[in-house]
């Protein structure tokens, strides 16, 4: 349905005044580029859930806005149900953005906030919009008698659902949700998780999934696609991730995060941050990090292969 | 052994123009030297303002309305602020969530550090370099007499939680309160900050509060722990006890609406949505989402067991 082909974006900053200058007088300045997305190819088939897991700078949050057609890719190519997106969002993809507090326009009432768009794209007749909008903000568990209500009157949990309930209201195919999760409290996540899963069904959605949480993530997709500094470093069904992970990053990333089955124990942690992805390591990103690093992974990055069926790692290990 | 650190209905307000506000409403701890207490709840719960007001960090129009806290013996509450300075920082410690905000833009660290020693030690600037890079040292920042001359915006956001919490070790505190420390970093980073502390409390003998709405945080790490909700304490107890088996309904709650292993398809929720600490129902405030919930608890249950309710589970 939707499918991504070595996608790649970079940023990058402008030289400012005293630099295009020192530069016109045979100073190397250089560019600062980002590769925020390096070369990422998967695909999402209808009716799928995929989670994008990865921590903060791994590039998650533009390949989610790749996918929606916020970004145009800098290479490759991101295609929806075979057509080029080229960088234009589409109505039946939609977002559904992490923070509940910047995302909604203050000064805008909720009936506004839900009803715009279908009323710009021709959805709904300018007359019909309230009782469309009361509707949709039943499905997403709010009164409607709410929607002549201001966002700031809600809770983070409501404002999380009227998120939901915007990005509904153009019926949407495919949501891109970008941490849609993070902001709320434990008991308030478990009812929007269900939510998510509730609308799945209900207007047979297709998700991408982008969380910095595996525990989220294991519970709602079906695929994950793990990350790590702009490169995909392993794809596998979301039970044989947890089960058996492949690439070191991910084992590291498994075993650190703590769950309530854990008792006093002791962390063990893994070394080092995350570089910054202005100044990637060479070869395979991870290998300052990593336990495992021989020779080879300093130079070489290793690609993504197939290691047992639907299981994809991208390691130099795999090799034997 | 007696206690370290003894609270006893500890009640802090806000008065605000909509009416009085009781963040902290009759909340009693006690903590041994060396234990590590988690202290649970959701935002609202008043977890944060019962660390804030052990400290007497609390400004107007915020103020302890009663209650004792009790430390090394010295009643805290209603202490003379210069007596209070010469505990803060030196004998009670606090780690915050976002070390951007607690160290100052545009100081070195070194500044910043060597500053915090002499504010309690009257020593040579010699001897207080030497304590902040053994201190950064201790956290596991490499290379610690460079690093000292940098700048916070030269340290990334796992390094910066590390010079806070060094700042916070730097007189050997006998009490750590960490509110929410690796909230807002990586897992990966989160795992070493937790080594790092663990390993910190265990040589120096310290207690420490560790402030969190992570239970799976905690379960890791403390010895002990409360649960707090609408500004009371719920449950409390070790940490094995209320993770494994909760006997007050919101903590069996909270416990199942995490994702695991054990819990696939639906999460179980827990209904509705905390009351506003403005507008607290009479008895017990979990009433409205309880499933066990009926007559009886319009009274306010009393703390008996570890747990406050008139259902407790088994």
């Amino acid at each position: 349905m939707l499918a991504l082909d070595n996608v790649s974006k970079r940023f990058t900053r402008q030289l400012d005044a005293v630099e295009r200058l020192a530069r016109a007088l045979g100073a190397r300045v250089p560019e600062h580029t980002v590769h925020a997305v390096d070369r990422v190819s998967f695909s999402v088939s209808e009716g799928e859930v995929v989670g994008l897991v990865g921590e903060s700078g791994c590039g998650k949050s533009t390949l989610g806005r790749l996918a929606c057609g916020l970004h145009a890719p800098s290479e490759g190519e991101v295609r929806y149900r075979g057509a080029p997106l080229g960088g234009r969002p589409l109505r039946a993809i939609q977002m559904v953005f992490q923070d509940p507090f910047a995302s909604l326009n203050p000064r805008m009432r909720v009936e506004e906030i839900v009803g715009e768009a279908p009323r710009v794209h021709g959805l709904v007749p300018k007359q019909g919009v309230p009782e469309y909008v009361a509707e949709l903000l039943r499905k997403v568990g709010l009164d409607p008698a709410w929607r002549r209500r201001y966002p700031h009157q809600f809770s983070g949990g409501q404002r999380a659902r009227i998120g939901i309930a915007r990005a509904l209201a153009v019926k949407p195919e495919f949501l891109v949700c970008d941490e849609a999760v993070a902001a709320l409290d434990v008991s308030i996540r478990a009812q929007v998780l269900n939510l998510f899963m509730d609308l799945r069904d209900a207007f047979r959605l297709t998700y991408l999934f982008i969380s910095h949480d595996l525990g989220v993530v294991r519970h709602i997709s079906q695929r994950v696609v793990v990350m790590y500094l702009g490169r995909v470093v392993e794809i596998a069904p979301a039970a044989e991730v947890f089960a058996r992970p492949n690439h070191p990053y991910t084992q590291a990333l498994i075993a650190e995060a703590p769950r309530l089955e854990h008792r006093r124990r002791s962390y063990v942690p893994i070394r080092g941050e995350i570089p910054s992805p202005l100044d990637p390591p060479a070869g395979c990103h991870f290998h300052p990090r990593c336990p495992h690093k021989m020779a080879r992974c300093e130079r070489e990055a290793p690609l993504l292969r197939e290691i047992s069926s639907g299981h994809l790692s991208s390691c130099h290990l795999n090799d034997g | 052994m007696s206690a370290l650190l003894e609270v006893t209905g500890l009640v802090t307000e806000f008065a605000l123009r909509e009416g009085v506000l009781r963040a902290v409403n009759g909340v009693s701890l006690s903590l041994s030297p060396g234990e590590i207490l988690g202290l649970v709840g959701e935002s609202g719960s008043g977890k944060s303002v019962t660390g804030f007001s052990i400290l007497g960090l609390i400004d107007p129009p915020g103020r302890i309305a009663a209650g004792s806290v009790r430390f090394e013996g010295d009643e805290l509450v209603g202490m003379p602020e210069d007596r209070l300075r010469r505990i803060r920082g030196r004998r009670i410690a606090m780690v915050f969530q976002d070390p951007m905000m607690t160290l100052n833009p545009v100081l070195s660290i070194g500044t910043q550090m060597i500053e915090t020693v002499l504010a309690h030690e009257a020593t040579s600037k010699k001897t207080a370099f030497e304590r902040s890079v053994e201190a950064l040292s201790r956290v596991g920042i490499a290379s610690a007499e460079h690093r000292l001359a940098q700048y916070p915006h030269q340290f990334s956001g796992g390094m910066r939680q590390r010079v806070a919490i060094a700042i916070a070790l730097l007189h050997r505190p006998a009490l750590v309160i960490a509110d929410e420390p690796t909230t807002a970093l990586d897992v990966t980073v989160q795992g070493q900050i937790l080594h790092e502390m663990q390993k910190l409390v265990a040589g120096s003998g310290a207690a420490l509060v560790w402030i969190t709405h992570d239970l799976a945080v905690v379960a890791g790490l403390a010895d002990r722990v409360a649960v707090m909700y609408a500004g009371r304490i719920v449950e409390e107890g070790s940490a094995a006890q209320v993770i494994e088996a909760p006997r007050h309904p919101y903590t069996r709650g909270l416990i199942d609406s995490v994702p695991s292993e054990r819990a696939r398809g639906r999460l179980s929720q827990i209904p509705g949505t905390a009351p506003s600490p403005l507008d607290l129902p009479a008895g017990c405030a979990f009433r409205s989402r309880c499933p066990r919930a009926d007559a009886m608890c319009s009274a306010l249950p009393e703390l008996a067991g570890g747990v406050r309710c008139h259902h407790p589970l088994c």
